[in-house]
């Protein structure tokens, strides 16, 4: 078992971890870290996939996700506060304005 | 560490000591540049912006008191022994397997600057673009809306009707009042 293999599985055990996470908190901000998570391990298996092809397309995907991640996190915790002011709750339960 | 925290603060230090660990790695895997990158990115940039809306939040011992009562251990022990099972399994694969030596191979950064200005530069551009509409998209979403009727809704139409009717007499009347002096 090379390297490239154990970090996969490490992205893996991560991203398994992010997942548990946005599943069982109710918190809004705690969701969006375990976003933040699962969105590294998956830039960490594309660095690992690189790294065993001797490849840099693998970190370009990196830089990507990275932007993309940023992006994201900044729209997310905007739309936190607005929420925040609007309901004075960050449970994801009691924001049922959108169910019919 | 992260997920299991109460209280927000905890769960931002124990993600960025993971961002430090992942960064690591991949110092490990031969990418240097993207090391730098996850540090100064993840741990300085988006670990600083969740610290600014907790403290713009202002949550306190209230919501980790809410928290800890949505996270009773009948909650969460099946999916921690879930990842208990991968984590055994993960210590049993290394620990199987003879240890050898990891071998480094560095992409350089000059490789991957020529490849990302080279072949990728449509994708470069279209970053750009998601990151300008994530900057605009979160300065509208984030402003505070006030709630702006319409100038007829505001004070109901026939007070409306009934101000500008007043108005006019008023006109009128120092017109006349003009004339007459």
């Amino acid at each position: 078992m090379n390297s490239a293999q154990m970090v996969l599985m490490v992205a893996a055990v991560l991203f398994a971890l992010g997942l548990v996470g946005v599943l069982t908190r109710k918190n809004v901000i705690f969701m969006l870290i375990s976003v933040e998570i699962m969105l590294n391990a998956a830039g960490m298996a594309f660095v690992a996939a690189g790294a065993k092809w001797q490849q840099p397309d693998g970190q370009i995907m990196f830089l990507f996700i990275l932007a993309m991640a940023a992006a994201e996190v900044s729209v997310g915790l905007a739309l936190v506060l607005q929420i925040y002011h609007q309901h004075k709750t960050m449970d994801v339960d009691r924001l049922r304005e959108l169910r019919d | 560490m992260v997920i299991t925290r109460f209280h927000p603060v905890h769960a931002l230090l124990y993600l960025a000591v993971s961002f430090f660990s992942s960064s690591m790695v991949f110092l490990s895997l031969g990418a240097p540049f993207v090391a730098a990158l996850e540090i100064i990115v993840y741990a300085g940039a988006i670990i600083v912006l969740f610290i600014f809306v907790v403290m713009m939040l202002n949550l306190g011992r209230e919501t980790a008191q809410q928290e800890k009562e949505w996270l009773k251990p009948k909650v969460w022990v099946i999916p921690a022994a879930l990842v208990l099972l991968l984590l055994i399994e993960m210590i049993i694969l290394l620990f199987s397997e003879d240890k050898q030596v990891m071998q480094i191979a560095v992409v350089e950064p000059r490789k991957l600057a020529l490849s990302l200005y080279g072949e990728y530069i449509i994708a470069v551009e279209l970053t750009g673009f998601l990151l300008m509409a994530g900057i605009v998209g979160a300065a509208h979403i984030g402003k505070h809306k006030k709630t702006e009727l319409h100038r007829f809704l505001q004070n109901g139409h026939t007070d409306k009707e009934k101000t500008t009717y007043t108005r006019k007499t008023e006109t009128v009347t120092t017109e006349q009042t003009a004339i007459h002096e």
